[in-house]
């Protein structure tokens, strides 16, 4: 080395770092060397730099950070010696990448190297533009890489090819001054430009459709003709690889053919033979003449249909399968997923086999295998593929089992061919993986379970005997647990007993036994708990001779961390004490859920994965964040729609309603079509039992929900009447309800609401209108807010021709519906309501504002009232 | 499904850095300028030891520094970890990795899930078979203490993600004629600081 130089060689750092035996002595000696280095940098002397770049080289490697020694490789390349570019250029292509302003400083060295006349340094030139060239250098530069590729020496050429694909990539307008450039490299002989030239007529292709065309027309033939070539040479010992000439240049050649067949039926034909030729000669015992069939099979399944060359292509994937290879087994499952789409039997006849793949020890496999196995299923081979499935779900790894009974959930609930089907497999996945099942299967599981009438019996006495034995499952408990809260007595009478069915003997402390147990189960999350003392309280009535027992579990629960579960305990222990002659008909099943709904609600919240995210989650005063009702209300609220408020409601009419369920039901059959509106809340899930006639329809629904309002605010009225109570309804809501709901305070507002509650306000005010707002939110949409105006007239004059209007800024959306009155009378003596639903795309970041014109005519003038509303609640 | 295919390399994405989040199962952030992104073949190629140690790392792709670790982290977590008679790739994050075990080294490359991960393995061998060649039976060691010499390689193999060269001696020859100018050029500089301490005895 250099006689002048200071500090370590560069085999001695990595000698001292590679000797190193913990990370931080490791970082100790790197600090020093980056010191070191730091030092020389700031001495700006040439005879160290290149060393200097390469040590950094190596520290960067470690993941250190060398942000410094950028402009060393600046200098580098700028410095006149090759050994010095080379590395400077090694440095730049290692230390930078596209997206650092510092690299639009050396576009000029570029741009010199590019025209140097050492042709490796024009290939260190190449190179380095080739592998982090940005859009600007890529502009800057095309014209002198489109003459390169016309340069003499053939490394410079494949060079500049390469180099052509990355500024074609970056920059797409330039493609079509590199069509000709490239069609000339198609006819070279020497295989590194060819490979490269190929390589960018196919990136050209496309780009670039008027490329498409021009190589389509000039070139296919010639592309064809090389192909031939390649494939009948003799043995070159240069190019062979596994006894086949070239592979690489085959597998591009192939490519290239794809797009230019891809959609012309003429390019199609004439490759034909060609692609037979590559499918049936070449030799498949190595992994190159592999890679070669695979690409072949994937040409002629991309080309226009020769149906002759596709049986030859689904055969050579049939061998793939067959093979002992992983890796080809892996690609040919790969393969038939997209064979699948033209020729569905061909790959049905591989289903065994594809089967067995999904029990494979390797994971890659298995997860292909399992996707391919998805698309196979159809309504004939659903029960079979199920079986297999299910049965190697028992026996297959934990981390494997969410993926398997995710799919296995997936097609059961498309192909099912009847319910009881559907509902034993299920009863199998959560048996085996109900750790892993997702919240909407479960629920979509209990809404098929609540529609099959003739099933319940079947149904529980299943899940009873499950739970008893794989009581860690969650999912698999919660069903159990909402079942046998539901149909208990069919459990313990064998009601409906299917013929398949082994009578069983369970007592009503068996099936008690069940619900306690996951209840007081340590590991039971809060959902499961909660769903328990709701099935606690549903099997008091059910089994009137336990209930003091039942009573206790529930009174336990009065102790519960939870706040929810406290509140409910309390709720329902009053309920089971004090009630006893409506708790009958509070407790009564479920009506049946609506499944249509179910579903349109389900696939509303696809995309977010059935998140959390979409339940109401309400922040209590104490800190405690409220999950226990929420994926409760998520389950029991399978109607998104919200049912519009008639300002009519009294709370005569609801006490009567509550009261009065008894009578006014006629039949429990005619609770299907209110039971879904009115499912939307837990409380209300009890109080929607008395399932009125259709006539009380409207009224009892909205007092219904005014319910389930009280029981969203019950969280800061834990025992106490502490919160204010408005007017309207305290006056108007009788003590009774009170005294059921032990002291809990009803909401002010009266709309269908089961999200947070927000505070009225009063929008506007003057000398002669008065008008308020009232908010509630659809749960499932947190951007929505339905917005009730309320408008009160206080001049002593009618107002007519009363119009509302209302504007917002861009960020929301308004949709007013229609006023119930466009007279408004005088003195407070009555008022109008108007339904506003404003949606916030920047929820969480803007709070609304909203400006408003009122029109009206008092004695025959028009008045015209404008003002703004900007005291909105936080959090709309 | 044929056009599927096709428009796989058209992803119009705005910037290039990767970032989860998936767009047609593809990572792609977007940033501030509005740039056409075609896809490589090859994003990145990754050499690792046994003891998870990285050895080499060449990225096609942009990749800011701390993914380019956090990638690393992750996907030497993933491939030192597999059993030696499983399938050669890994799906990793929408991407395919093929990786081949050399002795004590990992070779990796990660590509599309649409290419062809046969040749794939096929580049890895041909580029190890160059080094083998180069080295003379290639060892770990040889490619930590020239571990530029395994980046010059490796750049005369692979431009932008794509091959450049499928003959073994074709790389040889135009390697050594490069180490050929560095020697001559380090006999110059040689001989003229022989002259200067001559000079200044």
């Amino acid at each position: 080395m250099n006689p002048f130089s200071s500090g370590t060689r560069l085999r001695d750092m990595i000698r001292a770092i590679r000797a190193c035996k913990t990370a931080a002595e490791e970082r100790a000696v790197v600090r020093k060397e980056c010191a070191d280095i730091r030092a020389l940098i700031n001495e700006d002397d040439p005879h160290d730099r290149h060393r200097n770049l390469a040590k950094l080289m190596f520290i960067h490697m470690l993941g250190y950070p060398t942000h410094f020694g950028q402009m060393e490789c600046l200098k580098l390349i700028a410095s006149p010696g090759f050994p010095e570019k080379r590395i400077g250029y090694l440095g730049l292509m290692l230390l930078l990448d596209e997206r650092q302003e510092v690299l639009m400083l050396v576009t000029n060295s570029l741009k010199q190297d590019l025209n140097h006349s050492n042709q490796y340094v024009v290939g260190l030139a190449l190179c380095a533009l080739g592998n982090i060239c940005s859009a600007e250098m890529a502009r800057d530069l095309a014209p002198e890489v489109e003459r390169l590729i016309q340069f003499r020496d053939p490394n410079i050429r494949k060079k500049a090819a390469l180099c052509s694909t990355r500024i074609v990539r970056k920059v797409p307008d330039l493609a079509e001054n590199f069509v000709n450039a490239a069609a000339s490299l198609l006819k070279e002989k020497h295989h590194g430009v060819l490979i490269t030239g190929v390589q960018l007529c196919y990136e050209l292709c496309l780009i670039n459709d008027e490329a498409l065309e021009y190589f389509r027309k000039k070139c296919t033939e010639g592309v064809i003709k090389t192909l031939r070539d390649i494939t009948n040479s003799a043995y070159q010992p240069e190019y062979d690889v596994a006894g086949i000439t070239d592979p690489f240049l085959h597998i591009r050649l192939l490519r290239l053919l794809r797009v230019l067949g891809q959609g012309d039926a003429d390019a199609s034909d004439l490759m034909t033979d060609i692609l037979a030729q590559v499918a049936t000669k070449t030799e498949s015992n190595k992994n190159a003449g592999n890679a070669v069939l695979y690409e072949c099979v994937e040409t002629i399944m991309a080309i226009e249909d020769t149906s002759s060359l596709r049986v030859l292509a689904i055969n050579i994937l049939g061998r793939f399968l067959s093979n002992r290879d992983n890796n080809i087994r892996y690609v040919a499952l790969n393969m038939l997923m997209k064979a699948i789409t033209f020729d569905d039997q061909a790959v049905q006849r591989h289903r065994v086999t594809i089967l067995e793949c999904v029990k494979d020890p390797d994971a890659s496999i298995r997860k292909r295998a399992l996707e391919l196995v998805t698309l196979l299923v159809n309504e004939n081979n659903v029960t079979q593929l199920t079986k297999e499935l299910i049965d190697y779900l028992e026996i297959s790894d934990e981390d494997f089992k969410e993926d398997l009974s995710a799919k296995i959930c997936f097609i059961v609930e498309k192909f099912s061919p009847e319910k009881l089907w559907y509902i034993d497999q299920m009863l199998k996945v959560l048996c085996e993986a109900g750790k892993f099942v997702k919240d909407d299967v479960w629920h979509a599981l209990i809404v098929v379970i609540s529609n099959a009438s003739e099933l319940h019996g079947y149904t529980v006495r299943a899940l009873y005997k499950a739970v008893l034995i794989y009581s860690e499952q969650e999912t698999l408990v919660r069903v159990a647990v909402w079942c046998i809260g539901e149909y208990g007595d069919l459990l313990v009478n064998n009601v409906g007993m299917l013929g398949i069915e082994d009578p069983i003997t369970v007592t009503e402390s068996d099936a008690v036994d069940v619900i306690e147990d996951a209840i007081t189960r340590h590991n039971s999350d809060s959902t499961t708990k909660a769903m328990a003392l709701v099935a606690l309280l549903k099997l008091s009535s059910r089994f009137p001779s336990i209930s003091e027992r039942i009573k206790d579990i529930i009174v336990k629960q009065k102790g519960s961390i939870l706040l929810e579960m406290q509140q409910r305990a309390i709720e329902y222990n009053s309920i089971v004490d004090r009630h006893k002659n409506i708790r009958s008909s509070l407790v009564e099943r479920m009506p049946v859920l609506d499944e249509a709904t179910f579903n349109v609600r389900r696939a509303g919240s696809f995309p977010a994965s059935a998140s959390t995210g979409a339940k109401p989650s309400v922040s209590l005063p104490n800190g405690f964040e409220k999950p226990a009702v929420a994926p409760l209300v998520d389950l029991l609220d399978l109607d998104s729609d919200d049912i519009l408020a008639a300002p009519s409601s009294s709370g005569a009419d609801f006490l009567q309603d509550l009261l009065g369920v008894d009578l006014g039901s006629s039949s429990s059959q005619s609770g299907a079509t209110q039971g879904p509106k009115a499912g939307t809340d837990l409380l209300l899930d009890i109080l929607s039992i008395g399932t009125p006639s259709p006539a009380q329809n409207s009224a009892s629904s909205i007092d219904f929900l005014s319910t389930a309002d009280i029981n969203n605010n019950t969280s800061n009225a834990l025992d106490t009447l502490s919160s204010p109570v408005p007017p309207q309804i305290a006056t108007t809501a009788s003590t009774g309800m009170f005294d059921l709901l032990d002291g809990l305070s009803p909401s002010p507002s009266k709309e269908a609401t089961n999200g947070p509650a927000y505070p009225s306000i009063v929008a506007y005010e003057s000398s002669s209108l008065k008008i308020e707002f009232t908010f509630s939110k659809p749960p499932e949409n947190p951007q929505t807010t339905n917005v009730q105006a309320t408008f009160i007239n206080l001049s002593p004059n009618t107002f007519t021709d009363f119009i509302f209007q209302a504007a917002v800024p861009k960020f929301l959306q308004l949709h007013l519906d229609p006023a119930s009155s466009n007279t408004l009378p005088a003195s407070g003596n009555g008022n109008i309501t108007q339904n506003l639903k404003v949606t916030n795309s920047q929820h969480g970041k803007k709070s609304l504002v909203m400006r408003m014109r009122i029109g009206y005519k008092l004695d025959g003038k028009d008045v015209l009232e404008e003002g703004q509303v900007s005291n909105f609640p936080r959090g709309l | 499904l044929t056009v599927l295919s096709k428009e796989k390399t058209k992803h119009f994405g705005f910037g290039c850095e990767r970032r989860e989040g998936i767009i047609s199962g593809r990572f792609f952030c977007y940033r501030f300028v509005y740039v056409v992104s075609y896809e490589t073949m090859i994003h990145f190629v990754l050499l690792v030891s046994r003891q998870g140690k990285v050895r080499l790392t060449k990225w096609y792709s942009p990749y800011a520094q701390k993914e380019r670790s956090k990638v690393i982290r992750e996907l030497s977590g993933v491939i030192l970890n597999r059993g030696p008679k499983l399938c050669n790739f890994v799906e990793w994050r929408g991407y395919k990795v093929v990786y081949k075990r050399y002795a004590s080294l990992y070779f990796c490359m990660c590509i599309d899930q649409e290419d062809n991960e046969l040749e794939v393995l096929e580049i890895i061998h041909h580029y190890v078979e160059i080094l083998d060649r180069y080295f003379g039976s290639v060892c770990e060691l040889d490619l930590i203490f020239n571990f530029h010499k395994a980046y010059y390689i490796l750049d005369e193999l692979l431009i932008a993600g794509e091959l450049q060269e499928s003959s073994k001696k074709t790389v040889a020859r135009i390697i050594s004629a490069q180490d050929q100018l560095v020697e001559v050029a380090k006999e110059e500089a040689s001989s003229i600081s022989n002259i200067i301490a001559q000079a200044t005895k």
